[in-house]
């Protein structure tokens, strides 16, 4: 504990430095638009700004903390597009579209982003707790999970996220279909056979996370933008001056510690990040909500908590593996690893003994920057929830400028832009015939995790399927996949019991 | 173009006045700089997601050759299909574009000789020069029963599906590669092999440290920060000779009797239709880099060894390369 606030100490004299202040507020800023435009992800934000720190002669320590405010800064702009636009900023704002968007439509967008904006702030918050606390016993811990607790991480995922299946089950199914065979497009990671591609060289990586988003999401909801113009069916927002009330975090409490942890958590782990987490978040939020649960999707306030504090806790968690065992545990760390190697520094068990005043310059950074990233959002809900009074003539094509700007951006390579375009259309005709987009989007994430972790497991036990219940990890997830379907169908089955007899919200939610 | 001159001068004369130069340019009289080659707008393809190894690659250019080009090269990156996206586009469209490189490595030219990059060979592009070289390394945990490689080989000609290996790439890629070389001095066959595809070195790392794999083949170059930490032993490298610090009490592989070498060759190539003039340019300017001492400085900030060829002598090393190449692919059954 003393060594742990002696750090602490040292670390806040780096990153309350004026010049460090400065910088991490002005990444904060910047990461915050580049969060928000659809396309331009932290992955981008740090990889483009990574060269001008270096060329800028800053000190390492200022370099990463500029970097680090990037990043976090990003992690809290992919909300905006999601909510105001219905248009993911990044991989990880997907699932804050599902209630985020219904409230800006409810004319609540002022409301939603500054709830979020909150949530983001104490996911982010409890994160740095956590990091600094436990950080180095978390990592040495997350690493011991093998490719069958992964597979059964996903067993849980999916359990959790079953709670999604709507009105229509076949539909929601198909689309999860769907989502699963575009993820198997591209050089099979195992065998390296090439799988779909067709003789397309551009389809041999497989389909980018970000285009995949941006196409079914971005592309589509632009086509029904225009549809909707072309129709006269358009109306239009009054401004909206809504505002986060108290009654909203008392209602989102518990939701928002509980997706704190687990947050924190699947973001440690190396081989899941913001979008698993927020998913898992949402899913499990959902299930916990009981009778309620039908209320998520239509603009409830816990599924718009949910996914962006479990993002933002995630957004930390990735960064406890890098720091002390120098692993990646997703793209923008393992720059931000690239950064560090850069400056000469050597990340893993001994950073915090050798270079103590970049290691906990940079923690404490993150303290700072949470703070800087709040005090930012907050006065700006009001500027952007006017974005939503501006005439659909002029929003539909910024949007489609946008999205073709931030896919050309990381890309270069024109024939994104068709695919974009493409999967747009697709995803037009997949709304037209009422599938939801996002069990498209889970089944493509979790999905190709899924099968390269069950199949990695089996190339371990040489193909002996008791390797997936062979450690406890395993079977302790196992165990919540089920406790995760069957407490909500229990809980629902005492509040019938109990008819007359109202279940309190609390109770639920516990 | 118009200024191409003093990159054809002698070698000493032009060196003088690279020094010349430099020291003007250090001077802050920023007086045109004479030895400097004259290359357009000047770019480096990464043909990946920034901050990979191609991404690598391209900053050894760029901050390599920046006193020997007129203008700084902007790094540009194009991903899609391992690479196979940039070279198709270099082999079609781009194929005169006199101011580009793109960045490869050996992995590119196994993709080449596998026919993973379409009906495109090495003989389509021109091969500019070489930003340094990285070998292959067998590793265990710091807690592994195995003390030696001789260890492993013995557990492997014992009984190869006894050892679970793992590397960052998929089957047939060079980290498999790496894999199967050792299996067959240890006298089994590829496909009895125990092979665990992760994803890509960071994740190699994690399940070598959780415990998931038991040997990972990767590389020496991403061992640098660990070796320190004590938490993975690196028991021998796949290179030629010893390498020098921190590696240099580690033998390779060749030193205890295994005939296994892995150089991961990393450069730049153009395409096929690029002008004379402008390909000895990028040439000559690599030529110059090489022979100060700030270029190998670079080499080993960026965790690569000297292997600086350049021109003529690159195209030769690649062919040889392409041959071994194709050899080893079509005994892993990698090509039918």
């Amino acid at each position: 504990m003393d060594t742990i606030l002696t750090g602490l100490g040292t670390g806040f004299a780096v990153a309350l430095d004026p010049f460090n202040l400065m910088l991490v507020l002005a990444g904060a800023f910047f990461g915050t638009l580049i969060g928000a435009l659809p396309g331009l992800g932290p992955i981008n934000g740090v990889a483009i700004l990574l060269p001008i720190a270096y060329s800028m002669g800053f000190e390492p320590a200022s370099a990463l903390i500029l970097l680090a405010g990037i990043y976090y800064g990003a992690e809290y702009g992919g909300r905006i597009s999601s909510i105001l636009l219905n248009v993911p900023g990044d991989a990880g704002a997907v699932m804050t579209t599902l209630d985020g968007y219904p409230m800006a439509r409810n004319g609540q967008a002022g409301r939603a982003l500054s709830l979020s904006a909150i949530s983001s702030f104490i996911g982010g918050t409890f994160a740095v707790i956590l990091m600094t606390l436990f950080g180095p016993m978390l990592a040495t811990f997350a690493v011991t999970f093998s490719p069958a607790d992964y597979v059964a991480l996903m067993v849980f995922a999916f359990a959790s996220l079953a709670s999604l299946v709507g009105k229509n089950p076949t539909k929601t199914l198909l689309g999860a279909l769907i989502g699963l065979m575009l993820a198997t497009i591209g050089i099979d990671a195992n065998t390296g056979v090439p799988r779909y591609t067709f003789g397309i060289p551009d389809f041999l990586a497989g389909i980018d996370f970000l285009i995949v988003i941006v196409g079914l999401f971005g592309m589509a909801e632009l086509f029904t933008l225009v549809e909707k113009q072309v129709s006269g069916k358009l109306d239009s927002l009054p401004v909206d001056n809504s505002f986060v009330k108290m009654a909203d975090l008392a209602k989102s409490k518990w939701t928002i510690v509980r997706c704190s942890f687990l947050g924190f958590f699947i973001g440690v782990l190396p081989g899941t990040g913001a979008s698993v987490a927020s998913a898992v978040a949402y899913g499990t939020e959902k299930r916990l909500a009981g009778a309620e649960g039908h209320l998520f999707g239509t603009g409830d306030v816990r599924g718009l908590a949910a996914p962006e504090t479990a993002n933002n806790a995630a957004a930390g968690g990735a960064m406890v593996p890098m720091l002390t065992l120098g692993i990646p545990g997703s793209g923008t760390t393992a720059i931000i690893l690239g950064a560090l190697l850069m400056f000469n520094i050597q990340p893993g068990p001994l950073l915090f003994t050798q270079q103590p005043e970049i290691a906990w310059g940079l923690i404490a950074s993150m303290y700072v920057g949470n703070v800087a990233l709040l005090l930012i959002n907050l006065p700006l809900v009001g500027l952007f929830a006017r974005m939503l009074t501006i005439p659909q003539h002029y929003l539909t094509p910024m949007i489609a400028i946008l999205a073709f700007v931030g896919i050309y951006t990381i890309v270069g390579n024109p024939f994104d832009l068709l695919l974009v375009t493409g999967l747009g259309v697709f995803g037009w005709f997949l709304r037209k015939m009422e599938f939801s987009l996002a069990p498209v989007i889970l089944g493509f994430v979790l999905g190709g995790l899924f099968e390269n972790n069950l199949r990695r497991a089996l190339s371990i036990s040489g193909g002996d399927w008791m390797i997936l219940l062979e450690d406890y990890k395993s079977v302790t997830l196992y165990v919540l996949a089920v406790l995760v379907v069957a407490i909500p169908v229990y809980l629902q089955r005492r509040a019938r019991r109990m008819e007359g007899d109202p279940v309190s919200r609390e109770d639920a939610n516990d | 173009m118009l200024f191409q001159t003093t990159s054809h001068a002698s070698g000493a004369m032009s060196r003088i006045l690279r020094l010349g130069a430099a020291a003007a340019f250090a001077a802050g009289l920023g007086a045109p700089a004479m030895a400097q080659g004259e290359i357009d707008k000047p770019e480096c393809v990464a043909p990946a997601q920034p901050g990979g190894g191609f991404d690598l690659t391209c900053r050894i250019a760029q901050s390599g050759l920046e006193p020997h080009l007129s203008e700084t090269i902007q790094v540009t990156f194009m991903p899609g299909g391992i690479g196979a996206v940039a070279f198709n586009l270099f082999n079609t469209t781009r194929t005169d574009d006199d101011s580009a490189i793109v960045a490869y490595s050996t992995g590119s030219l196994l993709n080449i000789a596998t026919g993973k990059y379409g009906q495109f060979s090495e003989e389509d592009v021109r091969w500019v020069a070489t930003a340094g070289a990285d070998f292959g390394a067998v590793i265990v945990p710091a807690d592994s029963p195995f003390e030696s490689l001789e260890d492993v080989m013995n557990k492997l000609t014992e009984d190869p599906a006894s050892v679970v290996v793992g590397a960052g790439g998929s089957i047939g890629s060079q980290d498999w590669m790496k894999a199967a070389l050792l299996i067959r001095e240890a006298g089994g066959t590829p496909q009895g092999m125990r092979y665990v595809a992760l994803d890509g070195g960071g994740d190699a790392i994690a399940a070598l440290m959780g415990g998931s794999i038991d040997v990972y083949t990767g590389d020496v170059g991403e061992m640098v920060p660990h070796m320190d930490a004590g938490t993975m032993r690196v028991l021998a490298t796949m290179s030629n000779e010893r390498l020098d610090e921190p590696f240099a009490d580690v033998p390779t592989a060749k030193e205890l009797g295994y005939d296994v070498e892995w150089t991961i060759m990393r450069g730049f190539y153009m395409g096929g239709d690029v002008s004379d003039e402008a390909y000895n340019t990028w040439v000559d300017a690599f030529k110059a880099a090489y022979e100060t001492e700030e270029f190998a400085k670079l080499q080993s900030e960026k965790g690569l060894l000297p292997l600086n060829l350049a021109g003529d002598e690159l195209t030769q090393a690649v062919n040889d390369n392409m041959a071994k190449l194709r050899e080893i692919a079509t005994e892993a059954g990698l090509i039918q």
